[in-house]
């Protein structure tokens, strides 16, 4: 493939580690208001979710009772009153046909959506600073091989094979960590392609030569002295995963082969909510909102951090 | 020339034996047995050996993978019983479930999946093309921050989101349209794209601000370009300098971007056919995964796997055909 896809970003912008370079980053991000708005989102969201059991025990609702009674069975089980059975009771309604409280599984919603997305970070990190270093620091053949690997990962509908295994895997193996395993596995390109291009272009410095020439080993050069270098501008970067993978998992629970009932999951939630759009509107919004909310708001920060760190690839304008 | 065709064929068949042989090794490291699930209830020690030696579950996983690839080049017999049927090459074998081809399975669902596509394909690039170049001609003015905030949300909005917002807005509410239900071409051309407009807005939202996003970026950088800049001294009308030349320096990397989404894309068709429970390609992989209908699912990951593989390789030889100056190797 001709390699038109540019490397994101200018490698040779991340030598950051002077303090005058990070101090500018900061005031750039601090000056970028939505950046600013999505960070206030995010945080009131990771706290709404580390809260979540205090939070529904303010309200006194629980996400797995029935609340039978406050359903018109007459109509199929949708609930009694205005806008999905929102009152002081239960604050975003109750579920259909189980009466179980909205506000309580989208909280508890949360924590799975959080979770997942930043172990499966972990795991694309490892794995993409890992296949990355090891393509730009190895020879010819090594990059040559990996370099496809890497052109591969990103390209394929990783998805079809993550159905599939997450479809097999049995029940006992605890559902939350195979997630993260399974989207990271299939996840991790971008980064390894970034790092790549970090390790190159950090490669042919000064100080790198210096480090050679006094002796030391590769390994010691790959691990002291290029990855440091490479680390701020890959670790910015990947900020802007955390956010694709909250869909991803809300896209698996959704086909039905993410976490389990009767943990609840924004994924799942939607998911059920297909046969509801009409009766219920609430139960489609209810998740709904809440992932693009969250989606959004970790997109808005992810992307100033990585405008302050090089304008140019921002996706918000910038040329 | 040759030799690139050459190349990407040798790395199309490295890539789809890695590819099926994963498959393979993901299914025989897993406990579950798909012969649990055809033998059913009631289902007994005796008549459970006999469907492992019909399905061939009772040979090692590599003789298995061996009569699959075997199939695929030459063919090759399945018995059942006393009658021996033949299935040509190149045979994916028969569904552990249906007892049908696999080959026909996927032939049949793939027109829903390709009525989904090729119509929300063309939605999205004129959308997409058609924003970007207006927000690049009005940068920073309100029109651009309008783009910029749809292309923000389209991005982050995952398809099953926006599509039951769709649904809720066009079929629950304004009552303008019914729940889609797929209608073939060939029957009723009217009722085909009736049905499928919300599906296809559905992709369209996400891929389209994709697209809006790269004709911006590219459309900004061809204008600051040099030779943009002469084109405009010599006093060419502005309309001739942005719709001749500007717009072909930034619209021939789109091709690429069509190649490098073109996985994104299978995925979120996937989830827009279930949601809409449109009976194509993304619904039967979801279902013979729940099935461990191994031959259904090594066949359609070895179908995705190449048509990945050709959309990249026909969008680097229009590529090169549009902009001479690329060289294939």
């Amino acid at each position: 493939m001709t390699e038109l896809v540019a490397e994101i970003g200018d490698p040779g912008a991340a030598v950051s580690g002077s303090p005058a370079r990070a101090r500018q980053v900061l005031r750039r991000l601090r000056s970028d208001r939505p950046a600013m708005a999505g960070l206030v989102v995010t945080t009131v969201l990771i706290l709404a979710a580390v809260l979540a059991p205090l939070l529904a025990a303010l309200e006194g609702q629980d996400t797995t009772t029935f609340h039978t009674q406050l359903l018109d069975s007459a109509r199929g089980g949708v609930p009694r009153g205005a806008l999905g059975g929102l009152g002081a009771e239960h604050w975003l309604g109750v579920e259909p046909t189980t009466g179980r409280d909205l506000f309580a599984r989208a909280l508890y919603g949360a924590r799975i959506s959080f979770t997942v997305a930043f172990g499966t970070l972990v795991v694309q990190l490892l794995l993409g600073v890992a296949i990355g270093l090891a393509a730009g620091f190895g020879g010819r053949w090594v990059d040559a091989t990996l370099g496809r690997l890497i052109d591969l990962a990103i390209s394929f509908p990783q998805l079809m094979f993550a159905i599939a295994l997450l479809a097999i895997v049995p029940q006992s193996f605890p559902r939350p960590v195979l997630l993260m395993l399974v989207i990271g596995l299939f996840n991790w390109g971008g980064t390894a392609r970034l790092t790549r291009g970090q390790v190159l272009s950090l490669k042919s410095r000064d100080y790198v030569a210096a480090a050679r020439l006094s002796g030391a080993s590769p390994a010691r050069i790959a691990l002291r002295e290029i990855l440091p270098g490479a680390l701020p501008q890959v670790l910015t970067y990947a900020a802007i995963l955390l956010p694709a993978n909250m869909v991803s998992e809300a896209g698996l629970s959704f086909l039905g082969v993410g976490v389990h009932p009767p943990t609840s999951s924004w994924g799942q939630m939607l998911s059920t909510a297909t046969t509801w759009f009409r009766a219920d509107p609430m139960y489609v919004l209810v998740p709904g909102l809440s992932l693009l909310t969250a989606v959004l708001a970790f997109t808005l920060f992810a992307d100033g951090l990585r405008a302050a760190l090089d304008p140019k690839a921002s996706l918000r304008g910038g040329r | 020339m040759t030799l690139y065709l050459l190349r990407r064929l040798g790395s199309l068949l490295v890539l789809l034996l890695v590819m099926t042989a994963i498959v393979y090794g993901i299914f025989y490291a897993i406990p579950a047995d798909p012969a649990v699930l055809v033998c059913g209830k009631g289902c007994d020690g005796g008549r459970l050996a006999s469907i492992h030696h019909e399905l061939g579950l009772d040979q090692p996983i590599t003789a298995q993978y061996w009569h699959f690839l075997e199939g695929l080049i030459v063919g090759r017999d399945y018995s059942s019983g006393p009658d021996v049927s033949h299935c040509a090459a190149p045979c994916l074998g028969y569904s552990f479930q249906t007892d049908l081809p696999v080959l026909s399975l996927i032939a049949q669902r793939l027109p829903v999946s390709l009525s989904l596509t090729t119509g929300a394909l063309v939605l999205w690039t004129v959308t997409g093309v058609a924003l970007g170049l207006v927000s690049a001609l009005r940068e920073r003015r309100l029109t651009d921050r309008l783009v910029t905030v749809f292309v923000l949300g389209g991005l982050g909005t995952p398809v099953f989101v926006s599509g039951l917002l769709l649904l809720m807005v066009f079929c629950g509410w304004l009552k303008w349209l019914d729940f889609p239900v797929y209608v073939p071409l060939t029957e009723d051309p009217v009722g085909w794209a009736r049905n499928l407009i919300l599906p296809w807005l559905t992709l369209t939202i996400l891929q389209s601000a994709i697209f809006t996003r790269l004709t911006r970026t590219g459309m900004l950088e061809t204008l600051s370009e040099d030779h943009i800049r002469t084109f405009r001294a010599y006093g060419l009308p502005e309309r001739r300098v942005i719709g001749r030349h500007a717009l072909r320096g930034a619209l021939t990397p789109l091709i690429s971007i069509n190649a490098v989404e073109f996985g994104a894309v299978l995925v979120n068709a996937m989830l827009t056919e279930t949601l809409f429970g449109l009976p194509g390609i993304g619904q039967l992989i979801v279902q013979s995964s729940n099935n461990v209908d191994l031959p259904v699912v090594a066949g359609l990951t070895l179908t995705a796997g190449l048509a990945v593989v050709l959309a990249n390789t026909a969008a680097d030889l229009l590529y090169a055909a549009v902009d001479r100056r690329v060289v294939l190797t």
